[in-house]
């Protein structure tokens, strides 16, 4: 697929347009909007819901919503929630089966709930992420048909990053402010003097179908030169770093490490890490019978290496020490996650910083296993 | 082969727990339909002899005589599930765990000799062998319905030993202790009421006691961190599930 459509630029009235296009496609259009003192993902029923002149201040452990006086709807990260609670949600049922009188048993597989989704103000640490899934679910050889069915017909529009948090570590993790390809559409938003607006890139055929059928304009050099100039500076302007090493090997070489021991005196092991994570992907499933013992479901559920339960085998948890853990938790996203699929696991989206009740850090952790590693050679 | 017979029993508790069963009232029916219901005070007076199939036992052993009947229930039940704090944690009555009860005696009853209690309230598992403890206070119905289906199956329960937090993040609630700085024991706190305190903007307050795996000494600097003082702290803690939280402090 070739995809020539010069770079264009939507106004307000075009994001308007574009969010009403969508819904009269029938998609469900997903994006930021204000709820509960956050910007949480939600369905959008026009561009109104989506959060003008909302900001966030993060830090570890914390999270408020600030007033912004530019009017920007995207100018905000590391939410609660990621794209992963639409596209591989935290419940879904299987499949059930019934037992007659007659003492026979039927199967009946569930047909995956599969709404044509599109997702508006999906970040590119988050596309990275959806990449990441994507590899993980309908890589292999068994692919998560619910999550593969939703995934082949939601439709992607990206906003580049104009304003990292101060929880945020994109470009230590291999990434950036700018979306990579595997978008539809890609947004930078734009304000200043001359207005409110949006410089649109083209990324797929459906994308540009998409563009054409709202009003727009084609980019002129300023906002080229004003949105490329937002997303370098967002570059330099991340609030936190993972150590410049090769991380992998890191991991490889601590498992002894002291500083489990100090991160797991800290850690609740209450798993909103790993809920919060964008790339996070574990379930268990669960066989529920009703009271008759007739009927019965395989439900799957999302999981977390932070649950006791998660490693049980044969009268026993293999990891029954927070500290193992917390250790298996990184240690595999950010080492034996290549092992398995090819790439990090980690985005550098921050919201496990942010999300953490107790504010652990996982740059602060990464960079106290450097040091005790470079204290020990 | 006849119906299993269910018995319920009730030993030093406000009687929720018992009224959560009667509460299922889009399953009584099936429940009804299903065992054979033996034992149930709250519900009839008919009571039909042991030995029981299943027996839920809500409340704590504070007096004597219920630590000698606990025994009894014990010896005539095949299986004996504990419902709710009182039953698991020894509930709020476990303050007195931490006082002088014959202070308490003195000081409320213009008779205290007619009065005859243990210095202690205690969970049911201090006592006799418990095959199941379901939390809560009071317990929830989804879950006490699954155990009892579990049981008539002879399936484990899916009554999963996680935290709150787990509960909320599934179903999309945004965090009160990192969005507003509200403390909540939602970290250390046992799932299983679907997190219904943090959907309403306030912080949880442990009432299914502690999680599975709890680490409760380092949620005490994340309440200090939220406007706690140790006072506060400790009257965040002892609730209706006092004993078990104090426990998890000390050991």
């Amino acid at each position: 697929m070739s995809v020539t459509t010069a770079p264009a630029v939507l106004d307000r009235d075009g994001l308007d347009a574009l969010v009403t296009a969508l819904v009269g496609q029938g998609r469900t259009v997903v994006g930021p909007t204000v709820r509960d003192g956050a910007i949480v993902l939600a369905e959008l029923a026009s561009a109104d819901a989506l959060p003008f002149g909302w900001g966030v201040e993060l830090e570890a452990g914390r999270y408020r919503l600030v007033r912004r006086e530019d009017g920007a709807a995207f100018a905000h990260s590391a939410g609660p929630q990621s794209w992963k609670t639409f596209l591989h949600p935290a419940r879904e049922r299987l499949w059930s089966a019934d037992r007659t009188p007659e003492g026979h048993v039927s199967f009946t597989p569930e047909e995956p709930a599969a709404p044509d989704y599109a997702f508006l103000g999906v970040r590119p640490c988050d596309l990275r992420a959806v990449a990441i899934q994507d590899r993980v679910l309908t890589g292999g050889r068994y692919e998560d048909s619910g999550y593969g069915a939703r995934r082949r017909r939601a439709l992607l529009i990206s906003v580049d990053c104009v304003e990292p948090g101060a929880t945020c570590f994109c470009v230590s993790t291999g990434g950036g402010p700018a979306a990579d390809p595997g978008y539809d559409l890609a947004l930078t938003e734009v304000v200043d003097g001359d207005g409110h607006r949006f410089l649109v890139r083209v990324g797929s055929e459906e994308g540009a179908r998409l563009l054409e059928a709202v009003p727009h304009r084609g980019a002129d050099p300023a906002t080229e030169t004003t949105a490329r100039a937002s997303v370098d500076a967002a570059r330099d302007r991340m609030g936190r770093s993972l150590p410049p090493v090769d991380l992998r090997a890191l991991m490889g070489a601590s498992l002894d490490a002291e500083r489990w021991d100090d991160v797991a005196a800290r850690c609740l092991t209450c798993g909103n890490c790993t809920m919060v994570c964008p790339t996070c992907f574990c379930v268990t499933t669960e066989e529920v019978t009703d009271l008759t013992g007739d009927h019965t479901e395989r439900w799957q559920r999302w999981d977390s290496c932070f649950d006791l339960d998660f490693s049980y085998l044969h009268e026993g948890p293999v990891r029954s020490s927070g500290k193992a853990r917390y250790r298996q938790w990184l240690t595999h996203k950010l080492s034996t996650w290549h092992d398995q699929f090819g790439t990090s696991g980690c985005v550098g989206c921050g919201r496990c910083i942010a999300w953490c009740p107790a504010g652990i850090d996982i740059t602060e952790e990464v960079a106290a296993l450097h040091t005790e590693s470079e204290t020990e050679r | 082969m006849s119906a299993p017979k269910l018995a319920v029993f009730k030993l030093a508790s406000c009687d929720g727990c018992q009224l959560t069963l009667l509460d299922c009232e889009d399953e009584l029916l099936a429940l009804a339909g299903t065992v054979e219901i033996a034992h149930f005070l709250e519900a009839t007076s008919t009571v039909l002899p042991g030995p029981y199939d299943l027996s839920l036992v809500e409340g704590s052993i504070t007096t004597a005589q219920d630590a000698e009947r606990i025994r009894a229930i014990r010896a005539n039940s095949r299986h004996l599930v504990t419902i709710g704090a009182c039953a698991t944690a020894g509930g709020i009555q476990a303050l007195r765990n931490f006082a002088d009860v014959d202070e308490f005696r003195r000081v409320v009853y213009a008779h205290p000799e007619y009065i005859s209690t243990l210095a202690t309230s205690t969970p049911v598992s201090a006592h006799v062998d418990v095959d199941f403890e379901l939390r809560g206070c009071p317990v929830d119905k989804r879950q006490l319905i699954e155990v009892i289906t579990a049981f008539l199956a002879g399936r484990k329960p899916d009554v999963p030993n996680h935290s709150v937090c787990f509960e909320c993040k599934r179903r999309g609630t945004v965090c009160v202790t990192v969005a507003e700085g509200k403390p909540c024991l939602g970290p250390v706190t046992h799932a299983g009421c679907g997190a219904l305190c943090p959907a309403y903007r306030r912080g949880c307050f442990g009432c299914f006691g502690p999680s599975g795996s709890v680490n409760l000494p380092a949620l005490i600097p994340v309440l200090r961190r939220d406007g706690m003082d140790d006072d506060a702290v400790v009257r965040f803690l002892h609730t209706y599930n006092a004993a078990a939280f104090d426990k998890e402090l000390t050991s």
